[in-house]
């Protein structure tokens, strides 16, 4: 059974893949750490993602160890730049 | 009352400020966030705010929350603005108030340095020469908790 989840990607790193939105199917038990490297995998532009970004689950910040969910949305973050 | 909010609007100062103060308050702060004409040595000529206005929402929420244990008050406002900004043109407002002023200057500082380090809000500047540039950020914390953050401001960057 798959697990999918809607990717979102912002500023530098929606420009580097020119997307702003994805559904992935993952397997059961993913983590946020295999969302990543799928991704990677698929090779240019996904490459261009760092291996190690920071992402929020469902609006919160995660580590790359978060178990993901069926329906979960996960946010690339750039480094942030507000004020 | 706290009050945080993204939005895509022109941001009026004083109804920020207007949202703050009390009988029992000595001390009521404004800080307004400008977007400059230059970086470095690079004449700007405005800049692009993007949003996970989602996100930015409910950590603003937070930041203004934890800036009010701070306070030691509930009287803290806070607004942030994404789109397009001309020079002069505010993209953020900071209004606390306190009975005295030391707790409003660290309440007022605490949400400014949080924003820089945790909202999910990027900036591109339109050079005056044409090309655009997403400003160099900070990567924010991997984990929702704020305590990392907290102490990384403290120890931080002033």
């Amino acid at each position: 059974m798959s697990v999918p989840v809607r990717t979102l990607f912002f500023a530098a790193y929606r420009d580097r893949l020119g997307l702003s939105e994805l559904m992935v199917e993952l397997a059961q038990g993913a983590t946020v750490a295999d969302l990543v490297a799928e991704l990677r995998g698929r090779g240019s532009p996904f490459d261009l993602l760092p291996e190690q970004p920071a992402v929020a689950v469902n609006r919160a910040y995660a580590l790359m160890s978060e178990p993901l969910d069926s329906g979960d949305e996960v946010a690339f973050i750039p480094p942030v730049a507000g004020g | 009352m706290i009050f945080a909010r993204v939005v895509a609007d022109v941001i009026d100062p004083a109804e920020v400020l207007a949202r703050v103060g009390s009988d029992e308050d000595g001390a009521a702060l404004l800080f307004l966030g400008v977007v400059r004409d230059h970086a470095d040595e690079r004449p700007v000529s405005g800049m692009r705010y993007d949003a996970y206005a989602d996100m930015a929402g409910e950590v603003l929420q937070a930041i203004a929350e934890e800036a009010a244990q701070r306070l030691g008050t509930d009287r803290v406002a806070v607004v942030h603005r994404f789109g397009e900004l001309g020079i002069g043109e505010v993209s953020v407002a900071i209004a606390v108030s306190s009975p005295h002023r030391a707790e409003a200057f660290d309440a007022s500082r605490y949400v400014i340095e949080q924003i820089k380090q945790r909202l999910p809000v990027w900036k591109k500047e339109h050079y005056v020469d044409g090309a655009s540039e997403w400003v160099e950020g900070t990567v924010p914390p991997r984990a929702a908790s704020p305590t990392v953050s907290i102490a990384a401001w403290e120890g931080g960057s002033a």
